[in-house]
């Protein structure tokens, strides 16, 4: 799609690493659209099993790059998959494929991921259940279910993966030995009340404090992504989660056959926020509506449920799994609130195809608008401030920064820029290649030289991942840092932000909310190897590394915010988030 | 009515080129169409009823304008205390105005009047107030800094209010305001709503140059250059408190004003 690609630039760059390179090849299988087909649920429960993952499932020790170099199976390959009890099912119905088709038996013998998202295997699970429990009544279910929950105590948990494969589909109330949770116990065998209830709890709260352990522990059973918490960790800010990088993907891959429910585009969203190919507010969010849009368009409303409160139960387990893999930005937040707003404002009245229709044509429009319309606003404005002889600095990679630089451009004003730039993510190296492409005057220095070419900048450009309702910039780590010394420079400092990233929460610092990223990338230099100054000292307990990804900068030093509603100063923030939510409930 | 509203904009746009580097022009314009054209015109029928409610509210908006230096000159009537000393900068009606309904209502005050070079209006507002019985004081415009330890508070008028908050007001109420802030003496400014603007400088340059001619009563050799501008930006933060017909704002409230007239 137009648009995005904008957003998408850092994807080539990633291929330059061999270590990334395995993921340039990580692309979904060309399947048939799955059809929703409510009747053919149960039997049809091939889905995920034929997908590409297969190689990773046959040898579930295989390497981690290995699993996307493999070759894109088809049903083919079922057989040899884990957890194929339903083969013989596969091979009777080589319909096509519903992508949260029921994988019933595969979730029940999935022990290890600490839970599959209950209403992922509440869906699941329900679809095959109903036909066989209408018979039972809730006492019988209860008195099941206690005896399963003794049966995994007794078990004491974990199954092998394979193994369990030969629990045939028909034992699936039976044999259940490896049963983690017995949340999950709750959900297999409940009706259709209690799982919607647990599908509620289920999301975490996204942002969750992650010092308070009991809670840990919960999110943690829940969780899709199996993370391994990070050993050793700086004591301010235990109340972010830190995992382990690099043990999440080659996990996440293995178990993409497994997770039946996950939606093949969301997942695959949440891979690439997880691996860092999609980075920025924008791109974030754009892709992960995309991923929404598809979702909607192939989903049907299951029997005797409300397509409001179903697709937005759907939504929000989409939603846990993608902060799984890396923490919402403020943009995301929004657009995930815009969206559940609007399904939740579906009249109970239309059609499903019309419902979808809409919902479907609401997600386009916010992009049209909010984003891609917002852009070209906030271009118009900031083209005014750049004047004839201007030195501009930026930092990072901002998207609506570079917009801005290049239609200043493409205008015939003379100006020169200033890219600046921070280790460990070397974003500025973007922007700097797409700037000098087109032909622009550009000086490249690292951010502990801002001091000294501060002086001869006139105007400083920066970009935000959000900006609060106290005037607050939240935005990449070092942003605090150039706006302040502008400031000192009496040089004033322009934010691009579109309306929708605006948050009418507060924050004095950046502390309180943040995201911790990977520890170990600080103690290299990329392309230095021979700076291996603190190799093997990683774990050593009077050493910790922060890594952090984000910092706010206080309103003091900005001197104004460029934004599709104009140009306003910080103070007006309120205004606007107010202006922004009352054309939401107009809508 | 789509014709009307067209009509109207090329009036507007007519009105606006005959002094481009007005801003108070600009912004009553604008804010003019705004205000017209906001009653959605649309929902009425008939093109009459529709034409006379446009013209009710450009009568409106006529009457509001006329009334405000009255609304101004109210509001501010509490912050002048008997015995204290303003200082004001050049002659703006809208100051006038609130010094003679002062003056009207018996309190005591004196004023320092800065000479307004070079088109010494400051003169005129001088002999304005002495009309009025006011005691009055001229000073040349680089006393200014010399006399703020005996001032109380600073009034200025406006050519425009900008949307950071800041004014655009004739030249040397910049470094007035400056002054006044590094002494802890509060400057109020005194501009009916229908000025604010649309605008945003960052610095000085960043206005459009409103250039006039200066005559230093001297001969000026030909390759001096001579700084013509007549007016300066004044930054909000130098700005305590702003009077407008909409009330007493602070400097911050500009922006949310405008946002809201404007969406």
């Amino acid at each position: 799609m137009d648009p995005p690609s904008r957003f998408l630039h850092s994807v080539p760059t990633r291929f330059d690493s061999p270590d990334r390179l395995r993921f340039h090849h990580f692309s979904f299988p060309q399947l048939p659209l799955p059809r929703h087909d409510s009747s053919s649920a149960a039997a049809s429960a091939v889905s995920p099993s034929s997908f590409s993952y297969s190689t990773a499932a046959t040898s579930p020790t295989a390497s981690p790059g290995r699993v996307s170099r493999g070759s894109f199976s088809r049903f083919s390959f079922a057989s040899s998959l884990p957890g194929v009890g339903m083969d013989s099912m596969a091979a009777a119905t080589s319909s096509s494929v519903p992508a949260s088709g029921l994988t019933t038996v595969s979730v029940v013998n999935m022990p290890p991921p600490p839970g599959l998202s209950e209403k992922a295997s509440g869906v699941g699970v329900q679809k095959s259940s109903k036909p066989l429990k209408e018979k039972t009544t809730k006492a019988e279910r209860r008195a099941l279910q206690d005896a399963q929950r003794a049966a995994s105590k007794a078990e004491g948990g974990k199954a092998p993966l394979v193994s369990s494969g030969s629990v045939a589909s028909a034992n699936v109330k039976a044999a259940k030995p490896a049963k983690p949770s017995s949340q999950e116990n709750d959900v297999a065998v409940a009706a259709a009340g209690p799982s919607e209830k647990d599908r509620k709890k289920d999301a975490p709260h996204p942002r969750m404090q992650y010092d308070d352990e009991s809670r840990v522990v919960k999110a943690k059973r829940r969780a899709v992504v199996k993370q391994t918490e990070a050993k050793n960790r700086v004591e301010l800010f235990r109340h972010l989660p830190q995992y382990e990088h690099g043990t999440q993907l080659p996990d996440l891959e293995t178990k993409f056959s497994l997770l039946d429910p996950m939606y093949p585009a969301v997942y695959k969203v949440g891979l690439q926020y997880l691996s860092g190919d999609i980075s920025g507010g924008n791109a974030r969010c754009i892709a992960m509506l995309q991923a929404f849009q598809e979702v909607v368009k192939d989903y049907s409303t299951p029997p005797e449920k409300t397509l409001n409160r179903d697709l937005t139960a759907k939504i929000s387990s989409y939603v846990s799994f993608l902060i799984e893999c890396r923490p919402l930005s403020v943009s995301m937040g929004n657009a995930i609130r815009f969206v559940k707003n609007r399904i939740a404002q579906l009249p109970i009245t239309l059609f499903e195809s019309e419902a979808k229709a809409a919902l479907q044509s609401d997600i386009q429009r916010f992009i049209s608008e909010k984003i891609v319309a917002a852009d070209k606003a906030i271009v118009r404005h900031a083209v005014t401030k750049i004047r004839y002889g201007d030195v501009l600095l930026t930092y990072g990679s901002p998207s609506a920064v570079e917009m801005v630089l290049l239609q200043a451009h493409e205008l015939r004003k003379k100006f020169r820029v200033l890219v600046v730039d921070s280790l460990p993510k070397l974003e500025g190296q973007l922007l700097l290649r797409r700037l000098i492409k087109r032909g622009i005057d550009c000086t490249y220095t690292h951010i502990n030289a801002i001091s000294y070419i501060t002086h001869e900048v006139t105007k400083v450009f920066l970009g935000a991942s959000s900006v609060l309702s106290n005037g607050t910039v939240y935005s990449r780590v070092g942003t605090a840092c150039v706006a302040m010394v502008a400031s000192a420079f009496r040089v004033p400092v322009l934010v691009c932000c579109e309306a929708y990233k605006f948050h009418e929460r507060e924050q004095l610092d950046s502390i309180c909310s943040n995201e911790l990223g990977d520890p170990n990338v600080i103690s290299k230099v990329h392309g230095r190897g021979d700076i291996n100054y603190l190799d093997g000292l990683t774990n050593n307990a009077n050493l910790q590394f922060l890594n952090l990804m984000y910092d706010a900068t206080p309103s003091d030093y900005i001197s104004m915010i460029i934004t599709d509603y104009g140009m306003v100063p910080p103070t007006s923030v309120p205004v606007i988030v107010r202006e922004y939510q009352k054309e939401h409930l107009l809508v | 009515m789509m014709e009307l509203e067209i009509e109207l904009k090329k009036a507007s746009d007519t009105l606006k080129a005959w002094d481009t580097t007005s801003i108070s022009l600009t912004a009553g314009c604008d804010l003019f169409m705004r205000y017209v054209t906001r009653t959605s015109a649309l929902e009425f029928e008939d093109f009459n009823s529709a034409k006379s409610r446009v013209l009710g509210r450009a009568e409106k908006f006529g009457e509001i304008s006329n009334k405000a230096r009255k609304i101004i000159a109210m509001l501010i009537q509490d912050f002048i205390f008997d015995g204290c000393t303003i200082l004001v900068h050049g002659f703006s009606r809208v100051v006038f105005e609130i010094l003679k309904t002062a003056a009207q209502n018996k309190k005591l005050f004196r004023v320092l009047c800065t000479e307004g070079s070079p088109d010494k209006t400051g003169v005129l507002l001088a002999k304005e107030l002495a009309k009025l019985d006011v005691p009055v004081k001229l000073l040349i415009d680089s006393a200014v800094a010399y006399c703020m330890e005996e001032v109380d508070m600073v009034f200025v008028g406006a050519d425009g209010v900008v949307e950071s908050g800041g004014v655009i007001n004739m030249m040397g109420t910049y470094q007035i305001a400056i002054a006044a802030h590094s002494m802890n003496k509060p400057v109020y400014v005194a501009a009916e709503s229908y000025k604010f603007a649309r605008l945003y400088p960052l610095d000085q340059k960043d206005l459009e140059p409103a250039l006039r001619p200066i005559d230093f009563g001297v001969p000026v050799p030909p390759k001096v250059e001579v700084e013509r501008s007549a007016r300066d930006y004044t930054p909000p933060q130098f700005l305590t408190l702003l009077f407008t017909d909409l009330g007493v704002l602070t400097p911050s409230v500009v922006s949310d004003e405008l946002i809201q007239l404007y969406s």
